[in-house]
């Protein structure tokens, strides 16, 4: 199709408009990262560059270790997320049980019951554990996802049960037929439902809140907020330049993760 | 020595509702056989309860004198072709075929000599890299084919293997598949719904419907004596032609209330206990009139050129009927054509029961030619 020149100027400009007005405030937050203290309070433009601002980011707080927290404990749900889920997938789409298909239901049903509304008896039960300060407590009560489930329950349902049953005619159990067959050919799924489950990971912040007292286990988006309310003046600039660390392997997740899933598309495609 | 036994199995997914019953049957070691019926018939049930990938609800199931109701698919010694394929889209064709054979954890050196073997003899030697999305219809196929071959297990069944391919590659995939059974010496049990497939392949074909056997028999006597009314019209491209006849005093018989036969007093006798007759005629049975005297003249509705032959759709009292005449005719529409059928070509059935009463007499001698 062939746009005309003086429309698609247009619907350049007013793309480019768009996309400067979303990414504004991100745009600030890196240039004022980036800035001295006086520059930002006086509210001017930046008059020299300075990467001061990440030194003391790093020097004032702990926020090496709060990254690598963050990082920890987004791994070990993803992990935990890929492998509960995928297991009780298999077992709604491939074994045939006596009422499986309500299970099913009743695991989705859990669905509109929003985080916030179990949070109270999930501390409950993380405090009688023991589980405060530890990273179990943080990452364990994010383990069994029902859309994680539901996700892969609709891919497993694409794999044809004829694959099922060639397997079992070769003498191929359940274990390893998940193994070598469902999770390879899931691929795509797999890598989208652990991108999404590290980022949700990654950006939580109510519950790291809640389920710790200590600087030894705290996640970076708890260390962000300290950094704020440390001083009666806000160091904005140290504030920018944290807020833009912990942005960045969210960006690179995204990067990655789209050339991933692209390939993984276009590979899935069989007739 | 039958290897295979089945004995008034049934099948029902819910109790009192058979989707299969009182299906008896002996397989012969080597034989070709052919279940053919039309979809939702059960053929596809009753080959995946042989497999083991479906219970069996009554009856016993027998392999090698051994009763194997409920044993493992994997114990059962046997392979089987898919109408879908069941290609691993993440393998490629080696690792595909090869699959069965590692999970039966048969030796690396054992596994690369039967895939040598094996690809030789399937012409798939040169795709052995490539994956099943880079192969064609054809191919994949093949693929299927040497993933039971490979497995070296002396039952295959399949399952609408063909029904994906094109109809050229489906009539070469015909011999090719016919000629491994032969080479290997393989029991095969092959479903399909098509009757062509059916009659060209089977050493033996039973004809399945509404969950109930039909017949079974060699495809030529499946043809020639068809033992119902519904065998009678799935076997055989056109399908037989079927008439409703009345017994008549003075000529014997009247077929749709059009065409007049002479009935003999055996005849008479024969259909006497019968109330309502229904006859069938093979279309190559409705003959041109040049040899032979006319003995009726229909009206002709529509004719088809299809160069060796020539297919007419004659009217006979409000029903069509298709008769198949060798050869190029040049006939046209809406005339009466003169055409010779004897009344020894009609086979007859009970209207009620459906059920055969006499076949065709001129069958069994004169058709089959043997060499």
């Amino acid at each position: 199709m062939r746009i005309p020149i003086g429309r698609k100027v247009i619907t350049y400009l007013l793309l480019i408009l768009a996309a400067f007005l979303i990414f504004t405030p991100t745009l600030m937050a890196v240039v004022m990262s980036f800035m001295t203290n006086q520059d930002i309070m006086t509210g001017s433009l930046p008059s020299a560059f300075s990467l001061d601002n990440y030194r003391r980011a790093f020097e004032q707080f702990p926020l090496l270790h709060y990254l690598i927290n963050s990082f920890l404990i987004s791994i070990i749900i993803m992990i935990g997320q890929l492998v509960l889920a995928s297991l009780a997938a298999y077992a709604f789409v491939f074994l045939e049980f006596k009422g499986r298909d309500f299970l099913f239901y009743l695991f989705i049903a859990t669905m509109m019951v929003p985080f916030e509304a179990s949070i109270i008896p999930n501390f409950h039960t993380i405090r009688d554990l023991g589980w405060i300060d530890q990273y179990t407590g943080l990452t364990v009560p994010f383990f069994a996802m029902a859309f994680g489930t539901f996700l892969l329950r609709q891919n497993f349902k694409q794999i044809p049960k004829e694959l099922r049953e060639a397997s079992q005619i070769a003498g191929m159990g359940d274990v390893k037929f998940y193994l070598t067959v469902v999770l390879p050919v899931a691929k795509t799924s797999l890598i989208t439902l652990g991108v999404y489950g590290f980022l949700t990971s990654w950006n939580m912040y109510l519950w790291p809140l809640l389920a710790t007292t200590n600087d030894n286990v705290r996640t970076v988006q708890i260390g962000l907020r300290q950094l704020q309310s440390q001083e009666q003046m806000n160091d904005w600039g140290v504030i920018m330049a944290g807020a833009v660390i912990v942005i960045i392997p969210t960006l690179i997740l995204l990067f990655l993760g789209q050339k991933k899933l692209q390939r993984g598309l276009t590979e899935g495609a069989l007739k | 020595m039958s290897y295979i036994e089945l004995k008034d199995i049934t099948k029902s997914y819910h109790a009192g509702n058979n989707i299969l019953e009182e299906i008896d049957l002996t397989i012969e070691k080597g034989e070709f056989f052919v279940l053919v019926g039309p979809s939702g018939s059960g053929k596809s049930t009753l080959l995946r309860m042989i497999a083991g990938l479906e219970e069996v609800t009554g009856g016993i199931l027998k392999m090698d004198e051994k009763i194997v109701n409920h044993l493992q698919p994997k114990d059962r010694n046997l392979s089987m072709v898919f109408q879908n394929y069941a290609l691993y889209p993440h393998l490629s064709v080696e690792q595909n075929i090869l699959f069965g054979l590692k999970a039966k954890k048969i030796s690396k050196t054992e596994q690369q000599k039967r895939l040598k073997e094996t690809a030789e003899m399937m012409g798939l030697s040169d795709l052995l890299g490539r994956k099943p999305r880079q192969l064609s219809g054809g191919q994949r196929q093949r693929v299927a084919l040497a993933r039971s071959v490979v497995s070296e297990a002396p039952l295959c069944l399949m399952d609408e293997p063909l029904s994906n391919l094109d109809a050229k590659l489906r009539a070469q995939m015909r011999v090719e598949i016919r000629r491994l059974q032969k080479q290997l010496g393989l029991t095969l049990i092959y479903v399909t719904h098509d009757q062509v497939e059916a009659m060209t392949m089977g050493d033996r074909i039973m004809v399945l419907n509404d969950g109930k056997i039909q017949q079974v028999g060699k495809p030529i006597t499946l043809y020639n004596e068809p033992a119902n009314l519904f065998v009678a019209s799935f076997i055989g491209s056109p399908k037989m032609n079927i008439g409703r006849a009345e017994i008549k005093e003075a000529p014997g018989l009247l077929v749709n209330n059009t065409l007049a036969f002479s009935a003999d007093a055996r005849l008479q006798e024969a259909l006497e206990v019968h109330k309502d007759i229904v006859v069938g005629i093979r279309p190559e049975h409705i003959q041109p009139a040049t040899h032979y005297e006319a003995t009726h003249s229909l009206e002709v509705v529509n004719v088809e050129q299809l160069g060796n032959e020539t297919s007419l759709a004659l009217d006979v009292g409000g029903e069509l009927w298709t008769a198949k005449w060798p050869g190029q005719w040049e006939i046209e529409t809406g005339h009466l054509l003169e055409v010779y059928i004897s009344q020894e070509h009609l086979s007859f059935f009970d209207a009620q029961t459906e059920k055969l009463i006499r076949p065709a007499s001129f069958s069994g001698h004169g058709e089959v030619q043997a060499i």
